[in-house]
């Protein structure tokens, strides 16, 4: 992070100024945004793993958290994927190349990868929900031969809602993994699946064994495809998602999304099904 | 380290005025029908009676260290004179602590601080503007010449002479004041001082503290609370009940001495503005409340129910069973219902089951009561709850 002079070694706070380098429309609600630190010497520096999240802000408006969506590989650009749904959300809509950003990243935790090696993976994501997973699924792709079987699903309300359209083409013809796409209503010219994810979950029925199950989306479908998983046998320990609650410092300190004893912006946003029934039944 | 020093009244204030000229000292001040810490100038402090020094404040010292708002960041932003388009911005950190003194603690805002710590200081991530002002600040604190009805620093490791988090431990003997020298700090601060030896006077202060200490009431065994407490959790009916007269104010929250919850927003404009750290409280609706309309704790009682599991189950899980209550009785003085968060603590411990087997059968529910009651298998004398410390730094 950038340099000061209160004599503390860093300052959590103090953002990265970052230029945006391309903006991509993926639907009427969402863009993708690449930045990228001014401070090249700090831009070297930055790492992070899949699963990290960054405070993006918009200066004068505001912060909000999102997800990393490029895996660590790439080292030219960081994106992140935002629905417009407020303030700032809607303020970071506007944005265009060669305006400045504020960046604090790397937070939170991430994917446990090196633990899934071996295994077969199932990665599921709905709506916004696909962020984290695109971040997790390149980079697991990337190292193909140290896991399992991969597949996705993928669904969204309608073709126009799904993301990452330029990704699409080359997932569906991956070697290394198996896509499944699907949206909620029959919609004209649409050659996939039609039905919702737990649905269709259920009628690819992937196997447990040796299998790790990777979902994220709005709760309401992480409840029933969480459901549609231990229906097929998965265990709870297991299934891995990523939480949400509302986010201020995004380092443990200013309460805000304490979940029981667990901060999501510390000790998450990634949980598996397990860890999270040690906690405090209030999503 | 432990040294005592003796000051007459006349001494104590005339040292404080020597501090105020080099540095930010900070005194409880009667303002209207409230006691607050405020700065005070060398000419004010000498000019003032002891007595007029020695008040419980009414809200928490919390501020010298954590103020009620502060900028994070200034950012600035210089447009490009060929291309006004383009802007290039700057970022700066206006992180800067000034010298204090907080005088006239008590020992509980004393140990707050350290509640304060283990979240601002001892994570992951280091939070410089607290650890700066933590830094800048020596606080010396007054054992308590006496108890308040709504005291109960007893309850969760602590007592009324309890030196845990402060510098100066100084307490009211004939004559004058014994200072009990606890840090390096405090020695820095006293250096010059033309103050008497004290060490004739340990048995007077023993005596002081021993006196107030039997005032206080006798204390229920928390030992098991954060278990029990956690066992409560999913008892909807036992927070609703609790909570019916809450009016979500949040005063209990913007007076307590632990309370850590902060927001941040911004103010201004890319070009020039500023980026704002302002406490906030968890016992408003709008505290997590997502833009979808989601919200985990859309209820008065769930918020309840997260800040009192917050002090005394979510925090010693975190942090090697310390409460995150100092039992300074804040919230309950203050509170415009009159809930307490003492009654809520029993009650809830009630009839449920601890980690380890019950010591005692539990008494029956008192479903109704407002006023706090100690358990009818309380203990007869205070029980320092098993992980509660109370060390000298
Ligand atoms: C770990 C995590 C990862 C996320 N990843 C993404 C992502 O990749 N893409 C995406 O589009 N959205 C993501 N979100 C949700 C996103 O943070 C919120 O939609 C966004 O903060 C809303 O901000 P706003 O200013 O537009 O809304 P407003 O309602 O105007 O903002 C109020 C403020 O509340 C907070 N807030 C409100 N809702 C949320 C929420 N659901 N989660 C966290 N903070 C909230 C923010 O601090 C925000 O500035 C993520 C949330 C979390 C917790
Ligand atoms: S919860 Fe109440 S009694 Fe406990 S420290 Fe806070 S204000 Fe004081
Ligand atoms: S001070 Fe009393 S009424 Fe106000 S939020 Fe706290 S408990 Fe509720
Ligand atoms: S966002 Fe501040 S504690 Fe998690």
């Amino acid at each position: 992070m950038s340099e000061h002079t209160c004599g503390c070694s860093k300052n959590p706070y103090l953002p990265e100024v970052a230029t945006v380098l391309e903006v991509i429309t993926e639907s009427p609600t969402i863009k993708s945004f690449r930045v990228r630190f001014d401070n090249e010497e700090a831009w070297e520096r930055f790492t992070y793993r899949p699963g990290q999240v960054g405070q993006l802000s918009v200066f004068g408006v505001g912060e909000s958290t999102f997800v990393i969506n490029t895996p660590p590989s790439c080292r030219e650009y960081i994106q992140f994927s935002v629905m417009r749904a407020g303030e700032v959300t809607s303020a970071i809509h506007k944005l265009h190349p060669g305006d400045q950003v504020g960046v604090r990243a790397p937070l939170g935790n991430s994917f446990p990868c090196e633990q899934w090696k071996g295994k077969n993976i199932v990665f599921v994501g709905g709506g916004i929900g696909m962020a984290p997973i695109r971040t997790i699924m390149l980079h697991v792709m990337e190292h193909a031969s140290d896991y399992g079987k991969l597949s996705l699903l993928y669904g969204a309300k309608s073709p126009e809602d799904m993301a990452y359209k330029a990704d699409l083409p080359a997932w569906l013809e991956s070697d290394v993994l198996h896509t499944t796409l699907t949206i909620d209503r029959e919609a004209p010219n649409w050659p996939h699946r039609v039905g919702m994810i737990p649905t269709v979950l259920k009628e690819l029925a992937p196997s447990p064994d040796n299998s790790i199950a990777v979902l994220c989306g709005p709760p309401i479908m992480i409840k029933f495809t969480l459901a549609a998983f231990r229906e097929l046998g998965f265990k709870d320990e297991n299934i891995v998602t990523t939480l949400e609650r509302r986010m201020k410092c995004g380092i443990g300190i200013c309460g805000r999304c304490n979940l029981g004893g667990k901060y999501v912006c510390l000790d998450g946003p990634v949980f598996t099904q397990a860890q999270l029934n040690e906690l405090p039944p209030e999503m | 380290m432990s040294s005592l020093l003796f000051a007459t009244p006349a001494e104590l204030t005339a040292w404080l005025a020597g501090l105020a000229s080099g540095q930010r000292v900070l005194v409880p001040c009667q303002e209207g029908p409230s006691v607050v810490y405020r700065p005070r100038t060398a000419e004010q402090l000498s000019a003032a009676g002891v007595n007029a020094l020695l008040r419980r404040s009414t809200s928490s010292p919390k501020q010298a260290v954590l103020p009620q708002c502060e900028t994070l960041v200034a950012f600035k932003s210089v447009k490009d004179e060929q291309d006004p388009s383009k802007v290039t911005t700057t970022v700066e950190n206006p992180c800067k602590a000034e010298p204090t003194v907080l005088f006239g603690c008590r020992p509980c805002d004393a140990r707050g601080f350290v509640v304060l710590d283990r979240p601002y200081l001892h994570g992951p991530f280091k939070d410089p503007y607290y650890g700066a002002r933590r830094e800048a600040t020596t606080i010396v604190t007054q054992a308590c010449p006496s108890v308040f009805a709504t005291c109960f620093c007893h309850w969760v490791g602590s007592h009324p002479a309890d030196g845990e988090g402060s510098d100066i431990l100084f307490t009211a003997v004939e004559g004058g004041f014994v200072l009990d020298i606890l840090t390096e700090k405090g020695k820095a601060l006293v250096e010059g001082a033309a103050f008497a030896d004290g060490s004739d006077k340990a048995e007077a202060v023993a005596a002081a503290h021993k006196a107030t200490a039997e005032a206080l009431a006798p204390a229920p065994n928390l030992s098991e609370a954060a278990a029990k407490i956690a066992a409560r959790f999913t008892d909807t009916a036992f927070w609703t009940r609790e909570t019916v007269k809450c009016l979500s104010c949040g005063a209990c929250t913007y007076l307590c001495p632990t309370c850590q919850c902060f927001t941040i927003t911004d103010e201004g404009s890319q070009l020039n503005g500023r980026r704002l750290r302002s406490w906030d409280s968890c016992m408003t609706p709008l505290f997590t409340l997502e833009t979808s309309g989601h919200n985990p704790r859309p209820d008065k009682s769930q918020r309840m129910r997260n800040r009192v599991s917050h002090k005394f189950s979510f925090y010693p899980e975190r942090y090697d069973g310390f409460f995150s209550c100092v039992g300074c009785g804040r919230c309950v003085i203050s509170c415009p219902v009159s809930l307490d968060i003492r009654h809520m603590v029993t009650a809830a411990m009630e009839g449920m089951e601890g980690k380890k087997p019950a010591e005692a059968p539990a008494a029956p529910a008192e479903k109704t009561a407002e006023t706090p009651k100690a358990p009818a298998d309380a203990p007869a004398a205070p029980k320092t709850p098993a992980k509660s410390k109370s060390k000298k730094r």
